[in-house]
């Protein structure tokens, strides 16, 4: 059983126990597994069974359980621990520069492996959309990760720097580079606004509400045609010049100017490096903030807040602090977003609370507050679902009508389980506090008394 | 009047289903501090088997009495959502305890996300609607304008909760496995010394807000007639609005806090619109928690580190 400890089984008691589990497994999965419900040509719902399901199911968790049981070695060891983030090596330095290196020849090296146009697919599909994803992510991390404070609608500040941009440029005729720092102001102070009431609130209390607010703010968006055009959504919003110079085959474009044959690579490949210094700048931001007096109140806070304010830090600036400025990332992502992969098209179907959950997610399982963990889970997690779609043998293996990016948020909601389970400070990196008394001490979830964590 | 007579029926009827489920949410924060974010995905799940069983029972195996079909519906998926409550439990939250205080929240969601999912993945994501039952209706008023209906439905799903409410009542106050919990739920660990089995007694609490959840789910498909993958997040987030404004941990609070959310939303759908229906609760849930945290019914609770 999980927890019970190093428990050394017989195999025969293992065998028996595992069976048990598969029978669980039959009793969870009638029906739900077993009968499909489909809709025939009278629209009146017919059953269709699916028992080859359900044995499956069986077998993983009989396997699982049994093997589980057998090795409890492997599961209870404590990982070997990465030092990123915190450290900063000879090694980890280098690793890092090259890191940069590569990511900054990253376009030129797919346009070269794959020609201009195949390499849409690789700059815009992947590595816009990770890099997103990791500014979403790292935003989140300070609220989350640094300040403890689980924010369950940090979707609703990426949905208002996306409606900004889009508002802001469609109404008032301004460009890219003076709606971009707007939307990052407007976000931050939607996060001070919607921060000051969840201020004296913890914890659970907390989380509920931020999922509230998030929520309002979607409804608002989907309800409020008259500015928002509800679900049809706002379209034909400007899409990013080369400060100035627009991504067409005109004669003022920036193809003509440079002199180069027009292709449709270059806007994705200036997008790719407008993100990438996005995300830099976050960052750095970041990493300053955690050494300033703000990002040890940050730390102190997640680790105790009674305790803080004994010491007398100031948690309402504390807390709003870390709201605004991810807020502000993430407002800076949504517009960003809005100009590069929402192709100048925002709709509300873009903010509901399965987004706030995957950037939980890429925190969570990346290790609250760490900076390393962050991009490592949203490369896994966004890159690997990219990488999903492009695998047809999985089509062949499975049938046609397989789709493994179905399965993603499946996982992934199981993975945050079991990560929580085994490795609640990250499954790739963790935070330890920054500044530490006589030694550093990491501590497993499972020793962690209430409130300490 | 007449009209606000038929919102009045309609709210009461939304808020039994509202206090059906937020009475799981409020016995689990009772019990172990934590908000059972997975609650309302149990819903659904549970509204799902109650639909699967309802066609095996009237296709596969031709039962032609539909109220016998609907008891053993109601008994079984009871039985089937609960052992899933339990499964979770066991999985997801009884290795936390003791872990840090987000913990068992983000293994929560993690389980709303992947209840979700599996629901999306092993029914398809449409609407599903189901075979309609009970269809009579009483009808009031002299023929003038309006005129009131009260559905079959509408006073089963009320006669349904009030009894099981009043089961349930009489489980968690006349017997030792109430006694149990409520021991639980004072001081944990002064229960345990005094041999109450913890872990066996949060299981069983776990089970019974499932239990009540299934009832939940077949009177919501027994009223509305359709069902939704996604239909466990909204009306989870109702049911803890309901469970937080009656004072979570008190059991009559949840059911008082149900049946003013059913009323709040038939009568602002009525009376405003209906565009902004799940505003008004979301704004309610945000108001109560920031300005009322321990509710109507609920005991103030002290900060402690």
């Amino acid at each position: 059983m999980p927890g019970e400890g190093e428990r050394r089984l017989t195999f025969a008691a293992a065998v028996k126990d595992a069976a048990g589990t598969g029978l669980l497994a039959l009793g969870l999965c009638i029906p739900i597994i077993a009968y499909r419900t489909h809709q025939d040509m009278s629209n009146r719902l017919v059953l269709q069974e699916r028992w080859q399901f359900v044995a499956f199911a069986v077998l993983a968790a009989f396997a699982a359980r049994l093997v589980y049981l057998l090795a409890p070695s492997i599961a209870l060891k404590p990982a070997p621990r990465l030092r990123m983030g915190g450290e900063s090596g000879a090694a980890v330095t280098v690793f890092k520069l090259v890191g940069l290196v590569l990511l900054f020849a990253y376009p030129f090296l797919t346009i070269a492996m794959v020609g201009p146009a195949g390499a849409i697919k690789w700059v815009d599909n992947f590595a816009i959309q990770i890099l997103i994803y990791v500014m979403l992510g790292w935003g989140l991390n300070i609220v989350v990760g640094l300040a403890g404070l689980l924010d369950l609608g940090y979707v609703a500040f990426y949905a208002i720097g996306a409606y900004a941009f889009a508002l802001l440029s469609t109404h008032y005729d301004l460009g890219f580079w003076v709606c971009l720092p707007l939307a990052g102001i407007l976000a931050a102070f939607w996060g001070i606004l919607l921060g000051f009431p969840v201020l004296r609130l913890r914890g659970d209390y907390l989380a509920i509400v931020t999922l509230a607010f998030g929520e309002i703010i979607r409804l608002v968006a989907i309800n409020w045609v008259d500015l928002t055009r509800g679900y049809a959504g706002i379209s034909g919003v400007p899409r990013a010049t080369f400060f100035g110079l627009p991504f067409d085959d005109s004669e003022e474009g920036f193809a003509a100017f440079f002199g180069l044959e027009f292709a449709s690579i270059h806007r994705t490949v200036f997008l790719f490096y407008v993100i990438l210094m996005m995300v830099l700048v976050t960052n750095w931001v970041t990493l300053k903030l955690r050494r300033l007096p703000v990002g040890r109140a940050w730390e102190a806070l997640r680790e105790d807040e009674v305790a803080c304010r004994a010491l007398g830090i100031n948690t309402t600036n504390t807390k709003l602090s870390a709201f605004s400025l991810g807020a502000m990332f993430g407002g800076f992502a949504g517009a960003f977003y809005v100009t590069s992969r929402g192709q100048g098209f925002v709709t509300p179907e873009s903010f509901t609370f399965a987004e706030s959950a995957l950037i939980l997610a890429i925190v969570v399982l990346g290790g609250l507050g760490s900076q390393a963990g962050v991009v490592v889970a949203a490369l896994v997690l966004i890159g690997g679902t990219e990488l999903l779609r492009e695998l047809d043998w999985l089509k062949r293996i499975f049938g046609a009508e397989f789709q493994p990016t179905q399965y993603r948020l499946l996982l992934f909601g199981l993975a945050m389980v079991l990560v929580m389970i085994w490795r609640p400070r990250g499954l790739i990196s963790h935070r330890m506090p920054t500044v530490h008394l006589r030694q550093r001490r990491a501590v497993r979830g499972d020793l962690v008394g209430e409130g300490h964590g | 009047m007449e009209y606000f007579i038929q919102q009045l029926i309609n709210g009461v009827t939304l808020g039994s289903i509202y206090g059906l489920i937020a009475i799981g949410y409020t016995m689990v924060f009772g019990i172990i501090g934590m908000v059972n974010f997975a609650h309302g995905d149990v819903f659904m799940l549970s509204a799902f088997i109650a639909l699967i069983l309802l066609l095996i029972f009237t296709q596969i195996l031709g039962l032609g009495f539909l109220s016998i079909a609907l008891f053993l519906v109601l008994i079984l998926s009871m039985l089937l959502t609960s052992l899933w409550a339990w499964a979770i439990e066991r999985l997801a939250y009884r290795p936390l305890r003791g872990s840090f205080r987000l913990a068992p929240l983000i293994s929560a969601i993690g389980m709303s996300i992947f209840l979700a999912n599996l629901v999306q993945i092993a029914q398809g994501p449409r609407n599903k609607p189901a075979p309609t039952t009970l269809t009579g209706v009483f009808t009031f008023g002299d023929g003038t304008g309006f005129t009131v209906t009260l559905s079959h439905r509408q006073i089963l799903i009320v006669a349904v909760t009030a009894v099981l409410l009043a089961a349930f009542w009489y489980v968690v106050q006349k017997t030792p496995i109430g006694r149990a919990q409520r021991a639980c739920e004072q001081d944990r660990r002064m229960a345990a010394l005094l041999g109450v089995d913890v872990n066996r007694t949060i299981s069983l609490t776990f089970i019974m807000g499932a239990a009540l959840a299934a009832v939940a789910g077949l009177m919501f498909l027994i009223y509305y007639g359709v069902v939704h993958f996604n239909d466990g997040f909204v009306p989870g987030v109702k049911a803890f609005t309901a469970a937080v404004l009656g004072g979570i941990g008190s059991l009559p609070g949840a059911v008082l806090g149900g049946l003013l959310i059913g009323l709040v939303e038939a009568f602002w759908s009525a009376y405003f619109s209906t565009d902004y229906k799940d505003v008004a609760t979301f704004s309610i849930l945000v108001i109560t928690l920031v300005f009322l945290p321990s509710g109507l019914l609920g005991r103030p609770d002290v900060e402690k580190v």
